[in-house]
């Protein structure tokens, strides 16, 4: 699979503000890409240099190899889905799906049948008449879709589409965007601030922050093997420790006030070499274990607080003078729940901590 | 009162109020009254037409290239409003007269041999004067139009194929319609009655049914005749802003 989309180097100002602030990536045509990032942190901006509507102010977006310097937002191989869906309000279901295929020099009773199809497709069958207004939210982000789609673009740009719909649809939605993707082949370039979103449905995922690209990974390196803890903590949660190197030869020795003193391959220690250290560690790497077990690796704390989320809960833990370990436990058959002030026993999956020196 | 007194009769100064249509058949029969019917609503039409035409761009570069100087454009444009709407009108006898501004400006260049009368005291003359009089009140009912169109619309229109002059004429224009019929609207009701600027820059060609109106009620001493004369424009005019509004309904059923 050759690459889709390049961006070189590409930076984008708006009067003192680097919206974009030296970018470079490389989406695979096929895949399922994902701009993740805060509000503010320049995806959405990203996302309009690649459909042309902002122009860099230095660097370039390659789309299949050809340079799209100079080259208007209609004439690119692209096409948007917009946040707020941009369904054109003078216009029934039928026009607005068929609005970009009017450009083109097919006959319109081919044209009709690909509407047909596309409305099909989204799961709009039966809709052609319908007055644009008279769409609820989802209906109208599948109209934006199949307009989108009907024109067989290389590339379909995703501007947060999702953020406007209720949890259960955004859920459903999410699915089908999914399976959607993989039925059409065309490579989808979704810009979300959802981190669950973007996990769930991408092949790949830039995170970004502040106009830069923080990491681009898979969902799972991503989630387990975070380069720096500004994205540990955008992507899920994390508890960090202070640590400190005390040896060092193939492994890191660290000792901290928890754990004790523990060993950590070199391939999950991220940042410069320094004798500071952090260590990072998900709520749902630690078990509580029962308080009479012996084993090695025990810390042993007291409740602080406690988050209920249904299927799981989440337990603050004060262990030793200073550190809190912040712990998710699945509500599953014969668990037991912990109220505040209860001390308890944990072991975490010494496995699965990762260190940022800082 | 204007409609009892369109029913009756005046001779000299005693009023005859026995019922009668003899006024409205007239006023539709009479050839006189006929053309200035029909020169009036020719005008009004005409100056409609012209005024939303020239409005139509000044509201479309305020509203996209405005930037955040919108508030500063629209107050400059309504300094023609700061003289009297009389002076203006005056001042266009100045500019198209037989010795006037134009005139002078065009022997200077040697474009013309002699002046242009063409331009004053007929019809065209007061289309000239009442286009420039209401251009301000087109501007902003289409300038709102225009600010309403989500700005994300264009860009869809873009990303799907159009160029700037289909995205225009797909999606800037029907979604403005509303402020083009609201705007002909302000400007169709008020100039068929408009009774100064014929007076001023008319002559005897650009007089208009609110001269002849004026007329009879003061020296014809006729105020029947006059008010069967108002009465009927003001059933012409009301006819044709319902077409007008029926029109914007057929474009705002859509919203």
């Amino acid at each position: 699979m050759g690459k889709l989309v390049q961006v070189k180097n590409a930076f984008k100002s708006f009067g003192d503000v680097n919206a974009v602030n030296g970018v470079s990536l490389d989406i695979e045509e096929g895949q399922f890409y994902s701009l993740l990032g805060p509000s503010g942190c320049g995806k959405t901006t990203l996302l309009r240099l690649i459909a042309g509507f902002e122009k860099p102010t230095s660097g370039q977006v390659f789309i299949d190899n050809t340079s799209m310097e100079g080259i208007e937002p209609n004439l690119r191989p692209t096409n948007m889905v917009f946040q707020n869906y941009a369904i054109f309000p003078h216009l029934n279901v039928e026009e607005n799906v068929a609005y970009g295929l009017r450009n083109k020099r097919e006959n319109r009773t081919k044209q009709n049948k690909l509407v047909d199809e596309a409305l099909e497709l989204v799961g709009l069958s039966g809709l052609n008449k319908r007055s644009a207004n008279a769409l609820s939210g989802g209906q109208k982000q599948r109209v934006a879709l199949a307009r989108a789609l009907i024109l067989k673009p290389k590339v379909l740009l995703l501007d947060e589409p999702l953020s406007a719909l209720d949890k259960k649809l955004r859920e459903q939605m999410q699915s089908e965007l999914r399976h959607l993707q993989r039925a059409v082949g065309i490579t989808f370039i979704l810009v979300t601030h959802d981190q669950y979103e973007a996990l769930t449905m991408s092949d790949r995922v830039a995170v970004m922050f502040d106009g830069k690209v923080a990491q681009e990974a898979s969902p799972r390196d991503l989630y387990e093997l975070p380069t720096s803890q500004k994205v540990a903590s955008f992507i899920g949660e994390m508890t960090f420790i202070e640590g400190e190197i005390i040896g060092e030869n193939q492994k890191l020795k660290i000792q901290s006030e928890i754990f004790g003193q523990i060993t950590i391959d070199k391939s999950r220690v991220f940042g410069q070499s320094s004798k500071r250290i952090v260590l990072g560690i998900r709520p749902e790497k630690i078990a509580i274990v029962p308080r009479t077990s012996r084993s090695k690796n025990l810390v042993s704390g007291k409740i602080i607080d406690v988050s209920y989320f249904g299927e799981t809960t989440n337990y603050k833990v004060a262990c030793g003078a200073t550190e809190t370990l912040t712990i998710s436990s699945q509500n599953s058959v014969g668990q037991l729940s912990y109220s505040v002030g209860e001390e308890i026993q944990l072991k975490a999956d010494l496995d699965n901590i990762i260190a940022f020196s800082t | 009162m204007m409609f009892l007194l369109s029913f009756w009769t005046q001779d000299y100064l005693v009023l005859d109020k026995t019922f009668t249509l003899n006024n409205y058949i007239e006023a539709f029969t009479q050839p006189v009254y006929q053309l200035l019917f029909s020169r009036s609503l020719y005008i009004s039409l005409t100056v409609t037409f012209f005024t939303v035409l020239l409005a139509y761009p000044m509201a479309y570069f305020i509203s996209f290239y405005g930037g955040n100087r919108k508030a500063l454009w629209l107050f400059l444009i309504t300094i023609p409003f700061w003289t009297s709407y009389l002076l203006r009108m005056f001042l266009w006898k100045v500019i198209l007269g037989y010795n006037g501004v134009l005139n002078s400006f065009l022997l200077w260049l040697e474009m013309i041999s002699e002046p242009l009368t063409f331009i004053l005291y007929n019809s065209n003359a007061v289309i000239i004067a009442l286009t420039h009089g209401w251009a301000p009140f087109a501007i902003l009912p289409i300038f709102v139009s225009l600010e309403k169109i989500d700005r994300s619309l264009l860009e869809a229109s873009r990303d799907l194929g159009d160029g700037p002059i289909k995205q225009f004429f797909r999606v800037i224009l029907p979604l403005s319609m509303p402020g083009v019929v609201g705007a002909a609207l302000i400007i169709f009701i008020p100039t068929v009655g408009d009774y100064i600027t014929p007076k001023l820059v008319g002559g005897t060609d650009g007089l208009m049914i609110a001269n002849m109106i004026q007329v009879q009620f003061s020296k014809a001493n006729n105020a029947p005749l006059a008010a069967a004369l108002s009465v009927s424009s003001l059933v012409i005019v009301a006819f044709i802003s319902i077409v007008f509004v029926l029109i914007n309904k057929k474009y705002l059923r859509r919203y």
